[in-house]
């Protein structure tokens, strides 16, 4: 103890020396300038940098995660969360090697990447599917058409659509409570376009959280309240919430007959239209570097196993190899024309023709 | 009989203000210990050796925080090199040496502003100017620059107030005695006031240390295996860590608490006491300091 004591005790006249601040501020002064004149850059060459959406992050974690520790910790791989939008202004920069996206890429990032001279490829790597939850009170309810979630969540609805009554006359008398991504996630993106028929074309008056857990809390806590949500948050909280069968209407496969959402029906493209791909792009220039040559195959080699993991639903076996061989063909560019597809099973969009 | 009273409702009136004001201390109180208590029930059987010494990983039970807490710790390290210095050098000449007309009242008002500026702002200014147009990068020297800009008001103003305690007779007894305003500064002022300047710089410190807006906005990382390079090695030069990209505690646990799986979510509450702790053990470091300086001080 006292030996303790006395250590601290010179410890704190050498703490009280250094702050004599005769030395100390002149001190840190130089070494602040030191540091920011030595502002000469060291650039490390193994490190593979990716960013993007959120929804992708956990898959291109995984596959980072076990790339380096297969290399022995030689290849440095970092992935960031900047949303799909905010990813796609670095990588369309220069800054990343590898996008991770919810969506495809947008008509104006497209723009922005051509100018940069950045070349991509694209390819999808998991499905991300939304499910409708309601509280579980809400006994009387168990599908919902896509035309009345339109009359829910659609623009001109706001401030006038407040009752369960008003979107269909069997409905009771219960206050409409909804909870949706915010406006700048690639989910929403995807929802309105799905929904409304307009990507970000939305009433605005609704609970939106960046948080999925957030809105499973909140739709957990009142009846009458419904979301849309990722299928991992409604798995991971299937006692809390109730999700509802879609009608996919004319343009579904299924027609008039209600899906409830799995992985089944999301692979098999009849939980329609709210099931997508979700997407990694790669820089065509950081792709002649080998270690972001080793890195994407890895990622595609393994994506199965790994999007299974992450308790992501994956794209059928075939797909990662198609896709792996596109990327090692050199198609370069977008099968999409700037927006997304609704409804497009995988297989097809493999083999569509991709162009800048 | 009117005076009588009238002591007694101003004795009243005394009684009722400790009340309140003890109330308000014990609702500030039984807030952070609810807060650390709830953390503690949910993270505590998560924190071992392993879980300080690993890296984040998808499976929530492999899953560590060193890149975090490493970042964290680096990051604030290069904050206070740069804003202890700048901050408490500002308040001197404010205090000191600036005269008082138009130019000096207009930087006062300015630093007041500042410190009213949401985090973001800074987080955007920083994102333009250090990353892109200084080409500082994604990393921890912007950050710390970052953090830095955003604690400075704070270290200015306490540096400021604690100067203005000291009384006027001891700078007029040293400036009789034929010292030079330096001098009057240097071996008075500044000693006598250090103890209320490192309260500031314990507070600005906390501040930065739990911020994560300004980080997210400058490119700071959610998955990253590695640790910066080590100075002391042989193959990079002394100065390379800080140019090194990072993440810190809070981005760790924000990501972990926004995962879907709630062995995620243990894992943030753990997150969050060792963040809390962190912030303790630096706030006990300067109260130390303050402790070894107040003891010297004799008037």
């Amino acid at each position: 103890m006292k030996k303790n004591f006395v250590i601290a005790h010179r410890l704190g006249s050498y703490f009280g020396e250094i702050l004599d601040l005769q030395i100390f501020i002149p001190s840190l002064f130089a070494f602040a300038l030191l540091l920011v004149s030595s502002a000469a850059f060291s650039a490390l060459p193994t490190m593979i940098k990716i960013d993007g959406s959120s929804t992708v992050f956990p898959i291109s974690e995984a596959a980072a995660e076990d790339f380096q520790a297969q290399k022995d910790n030689k290849v440095k791989v970092t992935v960031g969360i900047s949303g799909t939008g905010g990813g796609f202004k670095k990588f369309c920069r220069n800054e990343t090697d590898i996008q991770n996206a919810s969506r495809p890429i947008l008509g104006m990032e497209l723009k922005d990447c051509k100018a940069a001279n950045v070349k991509f490829f694209e390819t999808p790597i998991a499905y991300d599917a939304m499910v409708i939850v309601v509280n579980p009170k809400t006994k009387w309810i168990s599908e919902i058409t896509i035309d009345e979630l339109k009359v829910m969540w659609e623009a001109s609805a706001q401030g006038k659509i407040q009752n369960w009554n008003q979107i269909n006359p069997k409905y009771p008398d219960v206050p409409l409570k909804l909870f949706g991504a915010g406006a700048d996630s690639g989910t929403f993106d995807y929802f309105t376009e799905a929904i409304v028929g307009k990507a970000k074309s939305s009433r605005g008056d609704y609970t939106a959280s960046e948080d999925d857990n957030t809105l499973v809390s909140g739709v957990s806590r009142q009846e009458g309240s419904l979301g849309f949500i990722p299928l991992s948050y409604y798995e991971e909280n299937k006692d809390k919430l109730k999700a509802l069968a879609v009608v996919g209407g004319p343009n579904s496969p299924m027609k008039t007959k209600a899906i409830l959402p799995s992985a089944q029906t999301v692979i098999d493209g009849s939980y329609y239209p709210l099931s997508r791909p979700i997407f990694i792009y790669i820089n065509q220039n950081a792709y002649s570097r080998v270690e972001v040559k080793d890195f994407v195959s890895f990622y595609l080699k393994n994506g199965l196993r790994l999007v299974k993991q992450v308790k992501y639903i994956p794209l059928p076996e075939k797909s990662y190899e198609i896709g792996l061989k596109n990327v090692q063909a050199g198609k370069v560019g977008t099968v999409f024309d700037g927006h997304s597809a609704i409804g497009l099973k995988v297989e097809d969009l493999l083999k569509k023709e991709s162009k800048l | 009989m009117i005076e009588v009273s009238n002591l007694t409702i101003r004795k009243w009136i005394d009684f009722l203000f400790q009340i309140v004001g003890l109330l308000i201390l014990f609702l500030a109180l039984v807030t952070l210990l609810s807060l650390i208590l709830d953390l503690s029930t949910k993270g505590l059987h998560r924190i071992d050796w392993a879980f300080m010494t690993h890296f984040p990983s998808r499976f929530p039970e492999r899953a560590g925080i060193l890149s975090a807490w490493v970042g964290s710790l680096l990051v604030i390290l290069l904050t206070s090199f740069f804003v202890i210095p700048l901050g408490i050098a500002a308040g001197i000449y404010l205090e000191e040496y600036a005269p008082k007309n138009f130019f000096s009242t207009f930087i006062e008002l300015n630093i007041v502003n500042l410190a009213g500026i949401p985090s973001i702002t800074f987080g955007l200014m920083a994102l333009g100017f250090f990353v892109y147009t200084l080409n500082f990068g994604q990393s921890i020297l912007t950050a710390g620059l970052t953090l830095s800009l955003l604690v400075l008001p704070i270290i200015i103003v306490t540096t400021r107030e604690a100067i203005r305690t000291i009384p006027q007779t001891i700078r007029e007894a040293a400036f009789g005695l034929g010292a030079s305003r330096w001098q009057v500064i240097q071996h008075h002022v500044l000693p006598y006031s250090s103890g209320g300047i490192l309260t500031g710089v314990i507070i600005a410190l906390s501040r930065a240390i739990g911020e994560t807006a300004p980080l997210i906005t400058i490119g700071a990382l959610t998955f990253i295996a590695f640790l910066p390079p080590n100075p002391l090695g042989t193959d990079q030069n002394f100065y390379d860590w800080i140019f090194s990209p990072f993440t810190v505690l809070p981005i760790q646990m924000f990501n972990w608490v926004s995962r879907p799986q709630s062995e995620f979510h243990v894992n943030a509450a753990a997150t969050g006491l060792i963040l809390l702790l962190l912030t303790l053990v630096l706030n006990a470091v300067a109260i130390f300091i303050r402790f070894r300086f107040r003891r010297r001080i004799k008037w």
